[in-house]
């Protein structure tokens, strides 16, 4: 027999006795048979119940047993409060299940490690320096020759990876086919050895392939791409795929887990870093540039030497570099010279998706983490006043010998039962929820994708987060009866008040969490509705874009004749094009100079518009014309009110003309409009400047445009009604240009408030789940302490208190401990607010309002919570009372 | 009450020695031998007797089997495994060397 015989015998503990029993008798048996007299050989024996005890315990693993028995017990306990237990399951699977998809989310954006070999040793190369508006920056972007120097610079102990962000591109698969989105990305020929990564079919990219322009036309699908756009096509190899006026061919397919170090995009195409027309430019910055340690390299000595080379080679590149600064003032160029180079771990990848959500992030983690907090308070509080209950049973267990970690045990197998329960339910919720959440981070059209496996680093989480969660729960109900007095608790007199006492420090501890929680939300849902109620300035009604391209680019008459195209489309009411739309993705800035002088400090930001462009916007004037159709830029330009507080203070900017950097072309001002958002609806509008769509070169000649925007106004109420046939219509006239992408304004707007539409989302419902478990704990409790006090209250009663002296005495202390955990809960709110202050919009922590409105919710919670019970202690018939005891 | 204190510490002696000559035997079986063979001088009790066979047989020093009686009850029966010849041999000889040295101790005094 071993430990597994005593599993089992613990197991069938009754079939162990009855064999025991069996045993014994027989031997009793034995002995009359051989001539003992029978009460003589029972005698000998002793209590058979004794030897029986002694028995099972040496056959049988008792821990189990009792594990078991516990256990069973424990189970009974909660079948016996089923709508508490329900409760008290609902709630903390809520709770974990939260928490879990926070961590998952997290963790997949910011934790997980690139599944290459040696992510720990990579790093990120980023400049920090002080950028034109005089706020410090980071800059993440290198031009190619840049990166050539370094790379050949730190070659031996070090190699430097170019990768560039993976870009949304138009690629066609044959000239024929449609237009189509794949994120494209250029990457140096060493990425892949140097990840580790083997292809899945044919070869993946090599350093041989960094051959220089139009020499290395190959592209390398990723798997997942090659899975959903070609069905995982064995015969890719060989076909060849057009971006613009470049056609590559397919030399293989990447592993399957290797989505690219973008984490949040998955890469659908890799493409030689040589092919870009950007890549010989020595003052385009436009890729990302990694460090890979060598082998048997200390990054804790080798890295500040690697940074001072690095730093040293690229600030001599640049100083060097003729392009780099042309037109700049000195005082501009110091600015850009002088910045310090740094390294980051980047073995999670990097990604603006991980900045723009790290704090975001943080603050649902936080959420989350308060509401399985508030939970676990409420099943706590639950447990002490069910363990009030049972103090005179724990009081006889102990008086008949039980021991006192038996009883511990007892009540943590409780919470256990509770907490794997609800850790099943949690986990249901958490694979539905973070997959739901991920779903509304980006645009629909570029949702972000990362992947969400339940491995071990998600299971290990979990499990410590039930470990932690039994411990809040059961710990403090276990000790409170471990420390049960037995001759005080049977004699019925152990101060009624300590469980109580204890009740009101965690009813002040989850007002304060939920006050938190509520002020928070209540900050994120006034920040989004203000950004959403924003005054734009222009008009989003019934506006269809259709951002179109043209290969090598075509002339503005052939825009402008394909505009006059759709006009004539029945439900068209007015249509104009512009270089791109606002609030899309694409932000241009240009240098100012106004008589000839160096530019200013500050660019300002441009956009080329039709004649037309601002009535179908419906932007107003506040001085001076629209564009006519002959004018042409460089030449006529409107200007918005903040260009003419910058750069024309206080004059009448008509007629007045500025250069687009120094020794430029004039452009002459004919408009003022108000300000619009340009480019971000949270940052207040920069200094705007719109040129005719029409360009001329020096000579005067018309030049191609290569993507413009249709901005089209409908008769119908949805514009995307017509969007088909316009997309038709334009690819009919065969005139080279195709609808690259379709969208509204609208749509272009809503994406703006993505962020904070998600964020408001989730702090309402995580603030009304808080405020719904803090109105049940407040509820539970002072029922209880009715129930407790109701003695007191009949005597109370009996000798002539007044209602509103019993109404008093029930809620008092409660009221005190709302206040209590109120102002604990505003002043943590308060520090909360500082750390994420970065994230509101025109919405601060200090606003009455911001703080009324949880105190309201809290109070008026509070109120229906406590209305039972105080009815309950009213209704107390002293008579009654009295006589029962 | 000589004759209990006299076991302690070699019950477990007894019981193997007796079952690696007389395998199968039940426990009453097995304390009427040790009875019998010591001449009525040792007896096991009982209540020391079973924790005993229980805890060796825990170790797997020695194994269970039901069988049927002629009386038509079942018997538990106990035999000697190969640990627990093994067990016995050093049981024989810590027992030696125990009485050796106390034999010598009572020489000295």
């Amino acid at each position: 027999m071993s430990l597994w015989s005593r599993i089992l015998n613990a197991v069938h503990g009754e079939r162990l006795n009855r064999e025991i029993e069996e045993e014994l008798q027989s031997h009793i048996e034995e002995a009359i048979a051989s001539g003992h007299v029978a009460d003589e050989a029972r005698r000998t024996f002793g209590s058979i119940l004794r030897q029986r005890e002694a028995s099972h315990g040496i056959r049988a693993a008792e821990w189990l047993e009792s594990l078991l028995a516990d256990t069973k017990f424990g189970w009974r306990q909660l079948c016996r409060n089923k709508v508490m237990s329900v409760a008290a399951v609902l709630s903390l699977a809520l709770g974990i299940g939260s928490c879990v998809a926070a961590f998952r989310l997290i963790d997949a954006l910011l934790w997980r490690p690139l599944p290459i070999s040696n992510s720990s040793k990579l790093y990120v190369l980023s400049r920090k320096l002080i950028g034109p508006e005089g706020r410090p920056i980071e800059d993440g972007y290198w031009a190619t020759p840049d990166f050539k120097v370094m790379r050949d610079a730190v070659k031996d102990q070090a190699d430097l990876i170019a990768i560039s962000e993976a870009d949304r591109t138009d690629i066609t698969w044959s000239t024929d086919d449609d237009m189509e989105k794949a994120h494209v990305v250029y990457a140096s020929g060493n990425m892949f050895p140097l990840f580790g990564l083997e292809p899945a079919l044919g070869r993946l990219l090599a350093p041989a392939d960094d051959r220089g322009r139009g020499l290395a036309p190959y592209a390398v699908l990723s798997w997942d791409y090659w899975n959903h756009r070609l069905g995982r096509d064995p015969h890719v190899l060989g076909r060849s795929l057009h971006i613009g006026d470049q056609t590559f061919e397919i030399i293989g397919v990447g592993p399957r887990e290797f989505t690219g170090t973008e984490t949040g995009t998955v890469t659908d195409i890799f493409l030689p870093l040589s092919m870009s027309g950007l890549a010989t430019q020595d003052s385009v910055r436009w890729h990302h540039v990694f460090l890979m340690l060598k082998p048997g390299v200390n990054p804790a000595t080798a890295l500040e030497p690697l940074r001072q080379h690095l730093s040293a080679v690229s600030r001599a590149f640049e100083a060097d570099c003729s392009t780099c600064f042309r037109g700049e003032t000195q005082a501009s160029i110091d600015r850009l010279l002088n910045k310090k180079l740094v390294f980051n771990p980047a073995g999670a990848g990097i990604s603006d998706l991980q900045k723009d959500y790290r704090r975001y992030l943080g603050v649902l983690g936080l959420l989350a983490a308060l509401v399985l907090l508030i939970a676990c308070v409420n099943v706590a509080n639950m447990m002490t006043a069910q363990a009030a209950a049972r103090a005179q049973e724990m009081a006889l267990r102990i008086s008949i010998g039980a021991g006192r970690r038996r009883l511990v045990q007892l009540i943590l197998i409780q919470s256990a039962l509770l907490a794997l329960v609800a850790s099943v339910l949690g986990a249901l919720f958490a694979a539905w929820s973070a997959p739901f959440v991920l779903s509304l981070v980006n645009p629909p059209d570029n949702p972000a994708r990362l992947a969400l496996p339940a491995d071990w680093r998600v299971l290990l989480f979990a499990f410590g987060l039930i470990v932690l969660v039994v411990l809040l729960l059961g710990l403090l109900p276990a000790l409170r009866a471990s420390v049960v007095r037995p001759v005080a608790a049977l004699k019925g007199g152990e101060d009624p008040r300590a469980p109580r006492r204890l009740m009101r420090v965690a009813i002040a501890l989850q007002i304060a969490f939920c006050c938190l929680v509520l002020f928070l939300s209540s900050l994120f849902v006034a920040s989004f509705q203000r950004l959403q109620n924003r005054p734009l300035g222009f008009s989003t009604d019934r506006l269809l874009l259709l951002e179109t391209v043209a290969g090598k680019g075509q002339l503005p008459v052939v825009w402008n004749q394909t505009a006059e195209a759709l006009r004539a489309v029945p439900g068209v009411n007015s249509v104009a094009i512009s270089g791109w739309p606002l609030l899309g993705r694409i932000m241009i800035n240009s240098d100012i100079s106004i008589n000839g002088a160096p530019p200013s400090p500050t660019p300002a930001f441009f956009l080329n518009v039709s004649p037309g462009w601002l009535p179908t916007m419906k932007i107003p004037l506040v001085s001076g014309r629209d564009f006519r159709s002959q004018d042409a830029s460089p030449g006529a330009a409107i200007v918005n009110e903040t260009f003419v507080k910058t750069f024309f203070p206080g004059q009448d900017p008509i007629g007045r003309t500025f250069e687009r950097g120094a020794n430029q072309p004039l452009n002459t001002i004919v408009g003022v409009t108000p300000d619009v958002p340009y480019h971000d609806l949270r940052e207040p509008s920069p200094a705007v400047f719109y040129v005719p769509f029409d360009e001329i070169d020096d000579k005067s000649a018309p030049s191609a445009v290569g993507f413009a925007s249709f901005t089209i106004h409908t008769d119908a109420k949805d514009p995307l009604a017509l969007a088909n046939s316009l997309r038709q219509l334009i690819a009919e006239r065969h005139n080279g240009l195709r609808v690259s992408n379709i969208t509204t304004q609208l749509d272009l707007v809503r994406d703006q408030t993505i962020r904070e539409r998600l964020i408001a989302m989730l702090a309402a419902f995580f603030a009304a789940v808080a405020l719904l478990l803090a109105g049940i704990g407040l509820y539970a409790v002072l029922n209880y302490s009715v129930l407790q006090r109701r003695r007191e209250i009949g005597i109370r009663m009996a000798i002539g208190s007044t209602r509103a002296g019993i109404v008093r005495i029930v809620t008092l202390d409660v009221f005190l401990m709302i206040a209590l955990g109120g102002c604990t809960g505003v002043a943590l709110g308060f520090g909360a607010a500082r750390y994420v202050g970065s994230l509101f919009y025109q919405v601060k922590a200090t606003d009455a309002d911001m703080i009324a409105l949880p105190a309201c919710a809290i109070l008026l919670t509070a109120l229906v919570a406590t209305l039972p019970a105080v009815l309950r202690a009213l209704r107390t018939d002293p008579t009654e009372i009295l006589r029962a005891e | 009450m000589a004759r209990t204190d006299a076991l302690q510490g070699s019950l477990d002696l007894l019981v193997l020695t007796i079952l690696s000559r007389r395998p199968r035997l039940h426990g009453y079986a097995i304390m009427a031998a040790i009875a019998s063979t010591s001449g009525e001088v040792l007896r096991a009790e009982e209540g020391s007797l079973y924790p005993a066979l229980y805890r060796m047989e825990e170790a797997g020093w020695i194994r269970a089997e039901w069988i049927k009686k002629d009386t038509g009850r079942r018997a538990r029966v106990y035999e000697l495994t190969a640990a627990g010849k093994k067990q016995l041999g050093a049981e024989e000889s810590r027992w030696q060397s125990v009485s050796l040295a106390i034999n010598r101790v009572l020489r000295e005094v």
